[in-house]
């Protein structure tokens, strides 16, 4: 039966079907969707881990006892758990064990776009690439098979455009995983002292050699021949793109990009007259290529940053003399004035809304994080100063602190990102005595990747109730002494709150709480509030919150001459945030059941 | 069997991922080769989204290029004029009569297009477009979200299939409990004043 399954779908459906018994990851856009669509099926064991490294490790050990294993997560969380990784090589495994990275060109999501096919070549672990569903799917069976043959690590690397288009998949059965064996000890090997270590280092470049000979006949690196004036070598979604853009061409298509089959590219490369690589990203087949000693266009062409398109391949193509100027659609001159952006915004009812405008309001320097808070670094908010990678804010501000910074400053950091990085970086604040308060943003969810649970959430991926992390107590433990918890849609509470923790002796810590408005059982109780036309006089203080839902309207106050603001009722939640700062009572709060 | 090829543009939260669900199923049970790509994650939070789904005998490219859009559906205005450039001369463009406007339009440092800039521009690429209220519309039915089908009936209009494939992708598609109301505003739109 064929359905149409996103990447992401696929990969999870490929792991159940190939028997995979044990999956851990972190959420990161384009990568969330793999692990909560392979929590509904059974038979496998599938868990968030407060962080990539922690998952990568769970999954580790799965596969250390004999059991097939995933871990998942996006580009960037290869970097937290890039120890692991090169660990794992290092040891090679029992069980199949694949690690999904989700890489991000033109960072829809992301903070970068690192390529990590370059991790492979480091670390001598090989790397599958699918270019639709039906591959995405079929590869993690493939990867975990590589991986008990190989006694190594696999890394499936998709992109954006792979883990979120759907194309037609072809469902197969799972296949039983088999009974898990006595745990096999072998300290040799999985023990990596340095005498141990330097046995294995010869093991795994030998191994990835045997890879390389054995990625020649691999079915997925598949050479179709057409008209040999133009040879395109390509991988993953680009592939797609040269069938659109370049129908006649020759196609070198590589599902296995490290290590590469150098017969085969040669091969390839002496049946064509000219050898072009399409790939996104990095020059990384490119490179590869080029140290054969081939001939080949590659990123003078085509773009190093960004995500590819079709468009942008033609054009690129017809630049260089590889189409014709005919292949250029003809261009619509569109006349428009000039178009307001669009950025992604705090939602209307957003708690971190009026957390921001009390920073604001106090003239904080503000460490920021990465979570939907970071986008209070736009206006009317801009109180997120710094924001470089995940849990870097508590560190950040605690330097600043200690470099003696005359500015007053905090760290703001969101529940999950907190659990991620932000522990150990609060143990060392206080540890350290560093005087920058920590103001955690406990929204009760992840919201940013949409609303994935964590150990602060008491609830597990499959939704099981479990005990949950107590931040408060959490603080208090490490030896902060000034912990305070507000409701963060309460404006003078939480200022009262943040003024004291800047005064505290020690080092501080405020938990500003209230569920993500976006929450399906928030949504339940939204009401939206109104406008007293009667008293609004335009002011717009309340514009200064930059919430969507608050808008000028078309009626004008006759005293003053401005229009007044009107309530979308399809955005608004309730929150009454805008009903504390409006100074003449013109939005009355409704009362709410909690 | 020649290729149908959307576009769906709105504002992050208004229901484009759901439409484009509707529509690749739509064009599955129609016997086409599909593809649907869409963009989740940072800029589901009030920013731009645009949806692309494809229909044809055999689909390569998830995106759809620049001037090759036949089909638009816009669930705001303003995302009508600014993605109206990818679009092949003469397509069809569903517009959703509403405005959300941009955070920078409420705090008064930019302006939100006329009507009349907005059919001038539309019209720059193709004659056929078409305004629908798709808010009062689904409102008189007793469930403003489903706006978004609303605006897949006008679509369906000026699309050659079967009337049974869109509705059981509908029904494939909604929450069963909302599923009568959904197909409520499908056939409200098909129907509606266009
Ligand atoms: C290493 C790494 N892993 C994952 C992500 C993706 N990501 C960005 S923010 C975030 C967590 C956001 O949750 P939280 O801190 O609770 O803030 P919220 O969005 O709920 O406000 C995640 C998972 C990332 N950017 N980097």
């Amino acid at each position: 039966m064929k359905v149409l399954l996103a990447g992401n779908e696929a990969i999870a459906r490929g792991a159940w079907e190939a028997g995979v018994r044990v999956a851990s990851g972190y959420p990161g856009t384009p990568s969330t969707e793999i692990l909560e669509a392979l929590a509904q099926y059974d038979g496998v064991i599938a868990e968030w881990a407060p962080n990539e490294k922690v998952a990568l490790d769970v999954a580790v050990g799965a596969a250390y006892a004999g059991a097939r294993a995933m871990a998942v997560m996006k580009h960037v969380g290869l970097n937290v758990a890039a120890d692991s990784f090169f660990a794992a090589s290092m040891t090679g495994v029992e069980g199949g064990l694949v690690i999904v990275s989700a890489d991000d060109p033109g960072m829809h999501s992301s903070q970068n776009e690192q390529d990590n096919r370059l991790y492979c070549k480091f670390a001598r672990v090989p790397c599958l690439e699918p270019s639709d569903s039906q591959e995405a799917k079929d590869l993690v069976g493939i990867a975990l098979a590589l991986s008990e043959e190989f006694d190594t690590p696999v890394l499936l690397r998709t992109t954006t455009r792979i883990a979120h288009s759907s194309t037609l998949v072809e469902l197969g059965e799972r296949q039983p995983p088999a009974a898990v064996p006595d745990y096999r000890i072998d300290a040799s090997k999985y023990v990596m002292v340095p005498a141990n270590a330097r046995r294995r280092h010869p093991v795994i470049e030998e191994r990835i050699a045997r890879l390389a000979r054995w990625a020649e006949s691999f079915p997925c690196n598949r050479v179709e021949w057409r008209d040999r004036s133009l040879g395109i070598v390509c991988n993953g979604v680009a592939y797609q793109y040269a069938r659109e853009v370049f129908p006649q061409a020759s196609i070198l298509r590589l599902g296995m990009t490290y290590p590469l089959p150098k017969d085969l590219v040669r091969r390839f490369a002496n049946g064509v007259q000219r050898l072009l690589v399409l790939e996104e990203l990095d020059p990384f087949l490119e490179e590869e290529i080029r140290l054969l000693g081939l001939p080949v266009l590659g990123k003078e062409v085509f773009p190093i940053c960004g995500e590819l398109d079709p468009s942008t391949v033609r054009e690129c193509a017809i630049r260089a003399g590889l189409l014709a100027e005919s292949e250029r659609p003809p261009a619509v001159e569109i006349p428009s004035p000039p178009l307001p952006a669009r950025p992604p915004i705090l939602c209307a009812g957003c708690p971190h809304r009026a957390v921001f405008h009390v920073l604001r309001k106090l003239r904080l320097l503000v460490a920021g994080d990465i979570g939907c808070y970071t986008l209070a670094y736009l206006p009317p908010q801009a109180a997120v100063h710094t924001c470089g990678c995940m849990g870097a804010s508590i560190g950040v501000a605690h330097g600043i602190a200690q470099a003696g910074s005359p500015q007053r400053r905090v760290a703001v950091i969101g529940d999950s990102t907190f659990l991620h990085t932000g522990l150990p970086a609060l143990i060392n604040l206080a540890y350290n005595q560093a005087r920058a308060p920590v103001i955690i943003l406990d929204n009760c969810t992840t919201a940013m990747t949409g609303h994935q649970d964590h150990p602060g959430t008491g609830r597990t991926l499959r939704g099981e109730e479990r005990a949950r992390v107590d931040l408060s107590a959490v603080a208090r433990s490490l030896g902060v002494q000034h912990v305070e918890c507000v409701d963060s849609y309460d404006l003078a509470a939480v200022e009262r709150a943040v003024r004291a923790a800047l005064s505290a002796e020690g080092p501080a810590v405020v938990i500003a709480r209230r569920e993500c408005a976006l929450l399906p059982a928030v949504r339940r109780t939204w009401q939206p509030l109104s406008v007293d036309a009667g008293r609004c006089n335009g002011c717009g203080l309340c514009l200064q919150l930059g919430c969507p839902a608050l808008v000028r309207s078309d009626s004008i106050d006759q005293a003053t001459g401005r229009p007044r603001v009107r309530i979308d009722s399809l955005l608004c939640t309730g929150c009454a945030v805008c009903s504390q700062v409006c100074a003449r009572g013109a939005i009355p709060r409704k009362d709410r059941h909690h | 069997m020649s290729g149908y090829d959307f576009l769906l543009v709105g504002v992050g939260g208004q229901g484009t991922l759901l439409a484009s669900d509707v529509l690749a199923a739509t064009g599955m049970r129609a016997g086409f080769d599909v593809k649907k790509s869409e963009v989740h994650g940072m800029a589901q939070r009030g920013g731009s989204v645009t949806s692309h789904v494809r229909w044809g005998e055999k689909v390569f490219s998830p995106l759809i290029g620049r001037g090759e859009v036949g089909y638009m559906v816009a669930f705001e205005k303003l995302e009508a004029v600014r993605f109206a450039g990818l679009l092949r001369p003469g397509a069809v463009i569903i517009v959703n009569d509403r405005a959300i406007p941009p955070i920078s339009v409420s705090a008064g440092n930019d302006r939100y297009p006329s009507d009349e800039e907005v059919r001038a521009a539309l019209a720059a690429v193709s004659t056929s477009v078409h305004f629908v209220p798709a808010v009062p519309i689904a409102e008189r039915l007793g469930e403003v979200r489903a706006n978004n089908v609303v605006l897949l009936g006008a679509l369906s209009r000026f699309v050659e299939v079967p009337l049974e494939c869109w509705l059981a992708a509908i029904a494939e598609r909604v929450p069963a409990r909302t599923l009568e109301i959904n197909q409520a505003a499908f056939l409200a739109g098909r129907q509606a004043d266009l």
